[in-house]
């Protein structure tokens, strides 16, 4: 098992202070949770906690950044997109303001905290708002990868983080190209599009399917927005069918965003994996991935399903 | 002035709250997971309020008369699931069910989960206003009712908290009586420290409610405190309770690192045995 995201960005926000005297760290009094302790310890003149607060954390990060520095702001998915959002759209998106949200323990694997903390809308509203850049990393090493990159960017970044170990990946030499897909494994059959920690599930769903005789592509999409439209029009003329798996509620996430592109463009039979609009609830994160049916298996059972949708 | 209570009373009510504590330990431990630190605070505030005030009857747990409770630091769950089963709401063997998959004890209070919560909470800085809300609807309705809530002191930093405060104040809720467990804690250190909500009192009281200071752990005060609420017309009243996080497990007391930690087999085991010295002293 590799680090959990969020391990990975404590990591890298360290680096990056070091290299950028201009990052400047805001945190809503969960700075252990979220990882930003490492760099409160290491800079403390550059970290402010501003209590629990989220509506304000989103609004002094927008005013760091007009006036001039690049603020990173992070606290648990739910209360950064969730409770803020109208923050983050009017006072960071709007003015296109350089601030970068980090929000951590997305989606059901929060586990035992239970659906009053289990973001699973976050990637949908995130993605709805002008101006607004959204990742997703699959691992440790692309959480650093997409971390440094949204330093270096200049604009309005959400990166969404989990709580999890997840299993590792990419290796040192993995370079991130902001909304470019990344192909695991080449298929013909089906195209698994997944984000997040569900890429490593989608990469056993796709041995599993192999096993039974199915060729199917993987495919890793980190930027959910500007989301690489080629990769997506090319799976749909080379395989003929998708599946998205993602983290994360089916209406508004990848699953949407993939949609749409195929509906304008070469629609082709899909599924999509996802959270199927329901609340989730306290439980370990495997307990929960089994039973709202996000594991490999449930991938590899969607893929045979769009597969015999092909005409 | 309501009559005082009893020693008898006094002490069959510590004895509660002992229980609860125990049970505190006990389901957090077998869950691995949860709060244990602000659960204990708040303890004999919900022991008091459960057992010597408000009218909530097991049996018939949606009564259009009771009094409401809302949890509005929601991850104190624990303490609130013990006192609902040792109200008899469900079976005590339940609260072992705890943040596990399917069980009705959610992480965080659930109104559609579980008989005996009224609000739905988790998210802080919420539960002010719902409990404004119900106190709203009783009125409405003529209905004597009377809204219960319980926030934490680093809770007071949400915005939302003062909207609350002002909407309360605003349209004189004298049925809404709210605490503060003023325990000192939040989850990245002391409230002075991380983002002082202080001087709490005063703040209240420039929000035009009733303020009354006790001791958090005194039975007796909290108990008489209630009762002076319910004398107050035109307006809310907050009850500013000053407690130890963890109290009543000495190993937890006033330590940030048990906001949200469970304590392994092995120490339950110790601050079991610390809880049941306390109830047989
Ligand atoms: C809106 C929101 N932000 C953050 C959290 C995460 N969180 C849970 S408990 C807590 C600290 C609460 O401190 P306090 O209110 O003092 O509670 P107590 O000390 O009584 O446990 C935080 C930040 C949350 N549940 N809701
Ligand atoms: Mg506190």
């Amino acid at each position: 098992m590799g680090l959990a995201t969020r391990e990975a960005y404590g990591e890298i926000l360290k680096e990056l202070g070091e290299k950028y005297e201009n990052i400047v760290v805001l945190d809503a009094d969960l700075s252990k949770s979220t990882k930003t302790a490492v760099f409160a310890k290491a800079f403390p003149q550059r970290f402010f906690n501003v209590g629990i607060a989220e509506q304000n954390l989103m609004g002094v990060g927008a005013g760091l950044a007009a006036g001039g520095k690049i603020p990173f702001v992070s606290t648990f998915a739910m209360f950064a997109a969730g409770r803020a959002f109208e923050q983050i759209r009017n006072s960071i998106c709007y003015p296109k303001l350089n601030v970068k949200i980090a929000a951590t323990h997305a989606g059901l694997t929060v586990g035992e905290d239970g659906a009053s903390h289990q973001a699973i809308e976050d990637i949908s509203l995130m993605r709805s708002i002008p101006n607004m850049t959204v990742i997703v990393p699959a691992d440790a090493e692309e959480t650093r990868k997409a971390i440094t990159f949204a330093a270096e960017y200049d604009g309005p970044v959400y990166i969404r983080l989990g709580r999890m170990a997840v299993p590792d990946l990419f290796t040192a030499d993995y370079t991130f190209e902001h909304g470019k897909a990344v192909q695991l494994a080449d298929g013909k059959d089906v195209t698994i599009i997944a984000t997040g920690i569900m890429v490593g599930a989608a990469k056993e769903a796709a041995k599993q399917l192999q096993d039974a005789g199915i060729s199917a592509r993987v495919v890793n999409i980190h930027t959910i927005k500007p989301i690489d439209k080629e990769a997506i029009i090319k799976a749909a003329a080379d395989t003929g069918a998708i599946v998205t798996c993602e983290e994360h509620s089916i209406i508004g996430g990848l699953g949407s965003a993939v949609a749409e592109v195929l509906v304008e463009n070469s629609p082709v039979p899909m599924e999509r994996v996802g959270v199927c609009d329901t609340f989730g609830e306290s439980g370990i994160p495997s307990a929960l991935l089994k039973k709202y049916h996000l594991t490999a298996e449930d991938i590899a059972a969607a893929a045979k399903k769009v597969i015999s949708r092909k005409k | 002035m309501a009559e005082k209570l009893t020693q008898e009373q006094v002490s069959q009510l510590e004895k509660y709250a002992q229980s609860i504590r125990y049970s505190i330990v006990q389901m957090v431990t077998e869950a691995q997971s949860g709060h244990p630190g602000g659960s204990l605070s708040a303890a004999d505030i919900l022991t008091t309020l459960y057992f010597a005030e408000m009218n909530v009857n097991p049996n018939d747990p949606q009564a259009a008369a009771r009094d409401r409770f809302v949890l509005s630091k929601g991850h104190a769950a624990p303490v609130l699931y013990a006192t609902l089963a040792e109200k008899g709401f469900f079976p005590k063997e339940e609260l072992l069910t705890l943040r596990r998959i399917d069980s009705r004890l959610q992480g965080h209070p659930s109104m559609k989960n579980l008989p005996g919560i009224d609000m739905s909470t988790g998210s802080l800085g919420q539960g002010l206003s719902a409990a404004a809300g119900l106190a709203l609807a009783a009125r409405l309705d003529n209905n004597a009712s009377r809204v219960y809530t319980v926030l934490g002191d680093g809770e007071l930093e949400e915005g939302m908290v003062w909207e609350a405060a002002m909407f309360a104040a605003h349209y004189k809720l004298d049925n809404l009586t709210a605490f503060v467990d003023f325990n000192g804690l939040q989850i990245d250190g002391p409230i002075s420290e991380v983002l002082s909500p202080l001087p709490i009192p005063e703040k209240w009281a420039a929000f035009n409610w009733h303020v009354i200071k006790i001791d958090g752990h005194d039975i007796q005060a909290i108990y008489d405190a209630i009762q002076t609420a319910k004398t107050i017309k035109g307006k809310p009243t907050m009850i500013v309770a000053q407690t130890i996080k963890g109290k009543g497990v000495c190993q937890m007391e006033n330590i940030a690192d048990w906001h949200g930690k469970a304590p392994s087999r092995e120490q339950c085991e110790l601050f079991l045995s610390q809880l049941n010295e306390l109830e047989t002293q």
